[in-house]
């Protein structure tokens, strides 16, 4: 099968629009977390979220109108121009917005979200309930649909190969990334625009995962303290949004192109819970099939695996991943280092995969684990090193990203250096 | 509601949901072929004078705004 590299990164993150920025805010160990200022939330059983900075792209905001015209973001729901923005910067930087025609017919785009246009759904009913259907826009379903992500970024670049979208919960970003990979390995594409957004950050999103009893509730003075992975006062997760999407594309095809080549994907393994909808099962042995099956594919033995973005949540399961990464790794437990950049942006849910991944990925660039904010009283069965509230300046020359979702779907990603 | 006023706020429409110079509104712009416009558009376009004007336009009818001249038209005879 053909090896695949990624050759592009595009990030909208509740740090900062942008990579580098995002990157930047994470080693320095800043928190994307505030009383949410979208809507009136003092209502909620949580008033707090990871919301992206919005401005006039100043300071690394998000300028929404350098993204898409003002016109056609009326017609979208936030997570379709999330994505496209990401897609967007992860185009330029891999520099395959010249493709020919005949090229473009080879690259596809595999965008997901794990629950699309929540917001645009709950204000069109209200709407239905207050006006009548004759009011409902024509660009409401176009504008809620998960898989128009994708189809938005092919229109605007004129992309005509395989076109997908992933929908599993808070693991879609990482199985977008995998699956599309895989389609590069069997020929279906040469290049895939592969990722996953989400904008959750509603009432109807905070009440619904709050009903679920999923998110943190008990930081309405300090928010920056509320997403806390491993920690023993941890409360749930803090709600995140916005879009991570990578450029993969054969690697044969890079090194011709003299394309920048980040990392590539060598492994990546999938496995289902069969458990229940929401909790994973006591010892996540999902998790760590999915994980194994990655270093199978990835033909590594699990010694070698030097970083993990853990999929902690700064939730109970926070642990019991952390016993299945440790049973994986046996005795190389204590050399690896595993952190949760969630403790910093938030959980994108949808987006956390895709995200994820771009940070292992600079990981290994920058030879550098990102800090667990947060992580004040660690696990006491804690063998690896989770990086407590510092980064951690070490070699990384692999790297695991583990994502999660509910519904029991599990996701792991093996990454090395090309050169390593 | 005079004549003239009509014909100011449908444009004011037009520009806002077409994302259109003013000057391209002229009485002939068709809005599928002149303006940009996709078949959503005069769609969610026809919606928007029924808002503004407190009329309603039927699909038959909506059919048959195709320029800004036949909805300026339009809307002078339901108001």
């Amino acid at each position: 099968m053909r090896r695949v590299v990624v050759t592009g990164l595009g990030m909208v993150s509740p740090l900062a629009c942008g990579v580098e920025p995002t990157w930047r805010r994470l080693l320095d160990g800043q928190s994307g977390a505030g009383t949410i200022s979208r809507f009136d939330a003092s209502h909620l059983a949580t008033d707090y979220a990871c919301e992206v900075p919005r401005g006039d792209g100043s300071d690394d905001t998000f300028d929404a109108d350098a993204w898409m015209e003002p016109k056609e973001q009326r017609k979208v729901d936030d997570f379709i121009l999330y994505g496209v923005a990401a897609a967007d910067q992860a185009i330029a930087d891999a520099g395959i917005g010249d493709a020919s025609d005949e090229e473009k017919l080879d690259i596809g785009v595999m965008i997901g979200s794990g629950i699309g246009g929540l917001q645009s759904i709950a204000e069109t009913a209200v709407m239905i309930k207050e006006r009548g259907p004759r009011r409902v826009s024509p660009f409401f379903i176009p504008g809620a649909l998960i898989n128009l992500v994708s189809g938005q970024v092919s229109i605007k670049h004129g992309f005509k190969g395989p076109n997908h979208a992933v929908v599993t919960a808070c693991s879609t970003g990482a199985h977008a990334i995998g699956d599309a990979a895989r389609l590069i390995q069997l020929g279906d594409a040469d290049v895939m625009v592969a990722g996953g957004t989400e904008s959750p950050i509603s009432e109807i999103g905070i009440a619904g995962f709050n009903a679920c009893k999923a998110l943190s509730t008990k930081h309405r003075n300090d928010p920056e303290r509320a997403s806390r992975p491993w920690d023993a006062d941890r409360d749930g997760f803090v709600m995140g949004e916005g879009a991570g999407v990578v450029v993969l594309e054969d690697y044969e095809r890079a090194k011709a192109r003299g394309a920048k080549i980040y990392a590539e994907v060598i492994g990546y393994g999938l496995s289902g819970d069969a458990h229940h909808i929401t909790a994973p099962p006591p010892d996540h042995e999902g998790a760590e099939r999915a994980m194994r099956a990655a270093v199978k594919r990835a033909g590594i033995d699990p010694s070698q695996i030097d970083y993990i973005n853990a999929h902690g949540t700064s939730t109970m399961a926070d642990t019991i991943e952390m016993g299945a990464v440790q049973r994986l790794l046996g005795d190389a437990a204590k050399n690896a280092t595993m952190s949760s950049t969630k403790s910093s942006t938030g959980h994108l849910l949808g987006a956390a995969g895709a995200i994820e991944a771009i940070f292992s990925i600079l990981a290994m660039r920058d030879q550098v684990a990102p800090p667990t904010l947060n992580l004040e009283s660690p696990p006491e069965d804690a063998v690896i090193d989770l990086a407590p509230l510092k980064k951690v300046e070490r070699k990384i020359d692999c790297v695991l990203s583990n994502s999660f979702g509910f519904g029991g779907t599990n996701a792991a990603l093996i990454m090395r250096k090309v050169d390593a | 509601m005079s004549e003239g006023d009509i014909e100011t706020r449908v444009r004011k429409i037009v520009v806002e949901h077409l994302g259109v110079e003013e000057e391209k509104v002229t009485e002939n712009a068709s809005f599928i072929d002149d303006l940009g416009a996709d078949s959503l558009d005069t769609v969610e376009l026809v919606m928007a004078f029924e808002e503004e004007f407190g009329i309603e336009i039927p699909d038959d009818a909506a059919e048959t705004i195709q320029t800004f001249g036949d909805a300026v038209k339009f809307i002078k005879e339901a108001v």
